[in-house]
């Protein structure tokens, strides 16, 4: 590769101002066919896993074969998630905007010739309204999108992020060229104080305040100052930001040079994690195209303002999230947290002043910005502006990404947008913030999800995950895993976390296998509330959250597995049996030829015996089993 | 994985000799080679500066890095909070007993490796799998069988080839 400068000099597109932004734009959407044809075609990781590269391959496949280029060739393009991820792989035909879903390859012949050379809907790929019956057409009538109030999410699933044209066409940068252009830096970080903007990593500091803080730091200490994206998205359930780096990489980028500018850093860093390979090569891409049109690197729009970012890859380490353990990961050390006696905005990377905001705050940065922080302000309640997106997952209809503003209940996101529980019942809890939120039951599903109020209720925002349990989750089975999760993740620096993490695991090892007593409980929670006290960071302090919200809520279901030894949910294995009922079963063999343990007998077409004592209680013979005959008790 | 073995020198040149470049070399020494051999660590580690004794502690830190050769195929089970409530533990169980190996470790005849990993974020195809990157959405152990043979089967078919070439 020739070295920037020449390269920059040689190339046609450097723009040199906003004006020559808004010139490109202009041109880009004048030479568009607003009557064009175009197969929008989901590649987030969802859609793709089920297939959806295969889909655009057969796409273009028959587009060639079907000679339709004598009428206007259709476009094809792929983009980022749309979130409806339970449907995928998803397909929108602009410029109707017909929503089609659940397409596999041998669809597609069908749609080139129905849709597209005869302007009819092939109505089987449509999605059908779960209440009425009712096929719904365009993807904006489907509740699951209506209800939401996508922000953050807008251009994804409309632009391609692997071209910048695209992003440009679409507004991207235009908020870049503002802030250069006609803002000052002060003016910048007070547009992001009056915005209200808290952080959405986890724990919802403001980030105008942390800007300012920087800013205060940067007077006593000088520069250099250092951006940094988190982007190691850890929570398990949480996978907004990845769509977000995914599906909508500029914004994320154009955000952090709007930091950059405003704090007049020269440097910044994006830490991805190393699970999110289609994430990490977008944002490669997006830097790259960045840098040819003059928006990232040496003075950027002509402004004489200069920066540049490197990506940093996570190596798999959850704690890494936490912003000291991430610098030292940076730094090319093990991840291992401080203590933060001096905060990070004034010792972070390379003990410079260093402002670290997650992927989703960054992507705010730009609308912030653009529309102006009374325009921000009035979306969302009072201490909880914005929009905020999170990953609806777990038992629920509707598995996907949802926005929408801060303050809806708990029962808009999952009964309305969501769908409800598969089988109908209403849901047993929905467990918020990850390793380190909590349980919210079903009694409090009012509850508005908003920053404050989910603290209140004794679990937090978190990175967005949301994880609906039905009457089948046990809440000890949950408290064990989130628990055994961290325990593997705990740096193992402080005592508190690490050998106290592995105390209340063991409690509650117990508990599974029905041994224990109510003092337990008692111990978990003192227990609790030592780690939360005295670890060093929030890894650990926020750790005994999923425990001490479950038994704050379902403390009957922890006495049931010692005072009755039970496990009402049948999860705990050591307290269930399988049995097969006899009404049922129709002799087909399939658990009997499944079971590892070989311990079902019977004879073809004749009901199946479980040897309980020879029995694993792997439950593969009821996954086998197709006539729901396998119950447990 | 880039099998067709990149010199590991070729990968010494990609990054500046500065001590902050030490994962991105473990990293990509990894990549190359399913694993960071002691010749290749000790490479790394004079090559940016840092004693072995960080390169080991970087390397036991984080948990993508391996110390020991790695099965052909690695076979990752997804225990995310969704894949968990779906069964993804049972998977892993499978797995065990099938491949007769624990989580982390690979077959003897170096043809698997099992791993879990903490969430791949499609928590939508819970529970998922991952097979050489190639995901496996709604994964059961009996579809998971069926995949696993025929990775099996196509060994069959490189093995011939391989035989008359």
């Amino acid at each position: 590769m020739p070295n920037l400068s020449t390269a920059l000099k040689m190339d046609p597109w450097r723009l040199q101002s906003g004006e020559e932004l808004n010139r490109l734009r202009a041109q880009i959407i004048a030479g568009r066919d607003p009557q064009r044809p175009e197969i929008i075609i989901c590649h987030g990781t969802g859609c793709l896993a089920n297939g959806s590269d295969k889909v655009a391959k057969a796409f273009r496949a028959a587009l060639e074969g079907k000679g339709i280029q004598a009428k206007v060739m259709p476009g094809i393009k792929t983009t980022g998630c749309h979130g409806f991820c339970s449907r995928g792989p998803l397909v929108i035909i602009r410029p109707q905007g017909l929503f089609y879903q659940r397409v596999k390859p041998k669809d597609v012949e069908e749609i080139v010739d129905h849709t597209l050379v005869h302007g009819k809907a092939v109505e089987r790929l449509l999605y059908k309204d779960p209440s009425s019956g009712d096929l719904i057409f365009n993807e904006g009538e489907i509740p699951f999108y209506k209800l939401q109030q996508r922000i953050v999410l807008h251009n994804i699933g409309k632009i391609d992020p692997t071209d910048i044209t695209d992003t440009i066409a679409a507004g991207g940068y235009q908020a870049l060229a503002k802030a250069l252009t006609t803002m000052t830096p002060e003016q910048v970080v007070a547009e992001m104080e009056k915005s209200g903007l808290r952080g959405r990593g986890g724990a919802g500091f403001p980030t105008g305040r942390k800007w300012r803080s920087a800013l205060q730091a940067i007077k006593k200490k000088g520069r250099p100052v250092y951006v940094v994206v988190n982007g190691d998205e850890g929570d398990p359930g949480a996978f907004m930001d990845r769509t977000i780096m995914e599906g909508d990489p500029h914004a994320v980028l154009e955000g952090l040079i709007i930091g950059a500018y405003a704090l007049g850093a020269a440097q910044g860093y994006l830490y991805v994690r190393a699970e999110y390979p289609l994430a990490i090569r977008h944002l490669e891409i997006a830097m790259h195209q960045a840098r040819e049109y003059g928006l990232l690197g040496e003075n950027i729009l002509n402004s004489g303002f200069s920066f540049d970012a490197r990506i940093n890859r996570g190596a798999g380490a959850f704690v890494c999230g936490e912003s000291t353990a991430l610098f030292t990961s940076i730094e090319g050390k093990p991840g291992n947290p401080r203590p933060k006696y001096v905060r990070s905005v004034e010792e972070g990377l390379w003990g410079r002043p260093t402002v670290l905001n997650n992927v989703e705050t960054w992507a705010n940065v730009p609308l912030i910005i653009e529309r102006g922080a009374d325009w921000y302000a009035g979306l969302g309640v009072p201490h909880s502006t914005g929009t905020k997106v999170f990953s609806l997952v777990g038992k629920v209809n509707n598995v996907g990404l949802v926005e929408v503003p801060m303050g809806v209940s708990m029962a808009h996101i999952v009964e309305q947008i969501g769908g409800g529980v598969p089988d109908g019942k209403p849901f047993k809890a929905v467990q918020t913030g990850g390793p380190s939120g909590g349980c919210i039951p079903y009694s409090l599903k009012d509850t508005p999800v908003d920053f404050d109020s989910l603290t209140a209720a004794g679990s937090m925002m978190g990175s967005g995950a949301m994880i609906v349990m039905d009457h089948t989750d046990c809440v000890v089975d949950v408290g064990r895993y989130f628990l055994r999760f961290l325990e593997e993740e705990s740096c193992g620096k402080c005592l508190p976390c690490r050998l106290g993490l592995t105390r209340l695991r063991e409690i509650l090892d117990n508990f599974s296998q029905g041994v224990g007593s109510e003092k337990d409980i008692e111990d978990l929670t003192s227990l609790s509330q030592a780690i939360q006290d005295g670890a060093l960071c929030a890894l650990g302090s926020s750790a005994p959250n999923p425990v001490l919200t479950t038994i704050r809520y379902f403390r009957e279901e922890y006495l049931a597995h010692v005072q009755e030894h039970k496990c009402p949910a049948g999860v705990c294995k050591d307290l269930i049996t399988y049995g097969i009922d006899p009404e049922r079963c129709t002799g087909c063999m399939n658990c009997a030829r499944q079971c590892p343990a070989q311990c079902i007998t019977g004879k073809k077409k004749t009901a199946h015996v479980i040897d309980t004592h020879k029995c694993l209680r792997c439950g593969i013979c009821k996954e086998t089993c197709k006539f729901d005959a396998v119950f447990i008790s | 994985m880039e099998p067709q073995g990149v010199q590991i020198d070729e990968i010494m040149e990609r990054y500046p000799d500065k001590p902050e470049y030490l994962i991105f070399l473990l990293q990509d020494i990894q990549a190359s080679y399913g694993y960071i051999s002691a010749q290749a660590m000790q490479l790394a580690c004079d090559r940016i500066g840092v004693p072995l004794t960080q390169g080991y502690s970087v390397a036991t830190f984080y948990q993508s890095f391996r110390l020991d050769p790695s099965g052909e195929h690695e076979i990752r089970v997804c225990l995310g909070t969704a894949c968990h409530l779906k069964g993804g533990q049972r998977l892993v169980e499978d797995l065990e007993r099938r491949l007769n190996v624990e989580a982390g470790g690979t077959t003897e005849d170096l043809r698997f490796t099992l791993n879990t990993v903490n969430c791949v974020g499609a928590c939508a195809l819970a529970p998922v799998v991952v097979v050489d990157n190639e995901y496996q959405p709604n994964a059961t152990s009996k579809k998971l069988e069926k995949y696993l043979k025929t990775i099996d089967a196509l060994a069959g078919v490189e093995a011939k080839e391989g035989a008359h070439a």
